[in-house]
């Protein structure tokens, strides 16, 4: 772990794995929910950091994190969503061919696993899931569309995810959700927050 | 209720307040004014508190008609204020009488002019912000000729006339930054030119990031840098290696080092910096 600083009020920290982050994510919040952190504005997880900006004194913080145990959040910890999804995405046949199976079957393997939302970024409520095993990951598309369908599912490199609104996208597009998945009048806005379990459930065609 | 209309909304004119703070992690940048003293000030100056909605002008004004009489004030870059077309004092408080047109005019230096109205713009709000982000689509358009826009309440008591001293616009942007969190990611020579170099500011800034011509920032490492968060005035390198410094609207996740952070009171000043303006980094350690 490396605690990195970020101006006045902020700090980085850098941990090895996307399974750290999320562990260091779940500690924050716990420690958040029991008032044994400082106030802040944001505890934002990405990659392989959480950044928790606001601080008033982040010294104090950054020489405490690294004496914190982390414990691995376990699978079934968190909320589950469920998002039914047509595979009839137009990427279909490209990441078919990737993993050397028919169409047909690209919904099947997908819907087989259960993802984690890893962390939001690109656009209000755009969830990046983790969860899908390595030899099945496709990198983005070579030309990335100037405009990718709201409820478009989609992968790039380690990621899954949904466009929750219309906008430009370099994702390979499998198949689309009706679910909304951003709603700024909902409470939470975003379906698939940070720490939130997914699940796609095929729709029959 | 009172409400403005408006009848010319110039280049681009935004509804901002203190913005949204807390949903980075859903990713909703912060937004709000990009020259927070500006916008406190005019709200001040017509008895709203600090988070009442004021409109952001960008180099060219706007004009508003008031559906009722109503006190505005216009801070931030200097324009020419007219009622009706009558000269009408910049950085007070001015009555607007029934179906009168404030009219702010092109700023005469700097970029954004703040407009506040008595019980402030009372768009309603979204996930606790009236502010228009650009980038996460939120809040209100940019407005429109013909827009109506509902005011709340005014406050009860009139506020005491309010000495308004404000800095003039840069004619040379100076930009404090602290290092890190990725300057190990830089060259030593490409950290000494940050500190030494001559840049301007380019014509492609917004109020996502304030954008920099200039000497290139050599890379130690060529690797892809994993998305992380980043903060308000991240001054972050792209691939081409020309510095940008993150604003109000900037996004919540990027995959670009950041080799330092401009302190939040200096981004006032850049959101005021015309493009062309001279700028230099003063690197604190």
């Amino acid at each position: 772990m490396r605690v990195r600083r970020v101006g006045d009020h902020a700090l980085l920290v850098e941990v090895d794995s996307t399974d750290e982050v999320a562990a260091l994510h779940a500690e924050l919040l716990r420690r958040r929910a029991a008032g044994a952190l400082p106030p802040l504005d944001n505890i934002v997880p990405a990659a392989r950091t959480v950044l928790l900006d606001g601080l008033t004194d982040p010294k104090q913080l950054a020489d405490d994190i690294p004496t914190w145990p982390l414990p691995p959040v376990p699978a079934d910890e968190g909320p589950l969503v469920e998002l039914p999804v047509r595979y009839d995405g137009p990427d279909l046949a490209e990441v078919a061919a990737r993993w050397w199976v028919p169409m047909e079957e690209v919904g099947r393997i997908h819907s087989g696993f259960e993802y984690r939302v890893a962390f939001c970024g690109f656009a209000p409520g755009f969830g990046y899931l983790t969860g899908l095993p390595e030899r099945l990951h496709v990198p983005r598309r070579a030309t990335p569309r100037t405009s990718v369908p709201a409820g478009s599912v989609a992968l790039a490199g380690a990621f899954t995810g949904a466009y929750p609104r219309t906008s430009p996208g370099g994702w390979q597009l499998i198949g689309h959700t009706d679910a909304v998945l951003w709603d700024p009048r909902r409470e939470p806005a975003a379906l698939l927050r940070p720490g939130v379990r997914v699940r796609f459930i095929p729709e029959e065609r | 209720m009172n409400a403005i209309e408006v009848v010319r909304a110039g280049a681009l004119t935004t509804v901002q307040d203190l913005g949204r703070r807390g949903l980075a992690h859903l990713g909703v940048p912060r937004s709000g004014a990009l020259d927070g003293p500006a916008h406190r000030l005019a709200n001040r100056l017509v008895g709203n508190p600090a988070d009442a909605a004021t409109l952001e002008t960008t180099l060219t004004g706007v004009a508003v008609r008031a559906l009722a009489p109503v006190v505005a004030a216009v801070t931030g870059a200097p324009a020419p204020v007219r009622i009706d077309g009558r000269p009408a004092p910049w950085g007070l408080p001015v009555t607007i009488p029934a179906g009168a047109v404030l009219d702010v005019g092109a700023a005469t230096h700097g970029v954004r002019s703040y407009v506040a109205f008595a019980g402030g713009v009372a768009v309603p709000p979204v996930l606790g912000s009236r502010a228009t982000d650009l980038l996460a689509g939120l809040g209100p358009s940019p407005l429109s000729a013909g827009d109506v826009l509902p005011l709340g309440e005014p406050a009860d008591c009139p506020p005491p006339v309010d000495v308004a001293p404000q800095p003039a616009p840069p004619a040379e942007l100076v930009l404090r930054l602290r290092l890190g969190p990725r300057d190990d990611w830089f060259t030593a020579d490409a950290l000494r030119l940050l500190g030494q170099a001559r840049y301007t500011v380019a014509s492609a800034s917004n109020r996502i990031a304030l954008r920099t011509e200039g000497p290139a920032l050599a890379r130690a490492i060529d690797a892809e840098l994993p998305s992380e968060g980043m903060v308000l005035g991240a001054v972050q390198v792209p691939t081409d290696g020309r510095p940008l410094i993150f604003l109000a609207d900037h996004p919540t996740t990027g995959g670009y080092p950041v080799v330092g952070v401009v302190p939040e009171v200096d981004l006032a000043a850049a959101a005021q910096a015309r493009p062309g303006t001279p700028l230099r980094f003063q690197v604190i350690a």
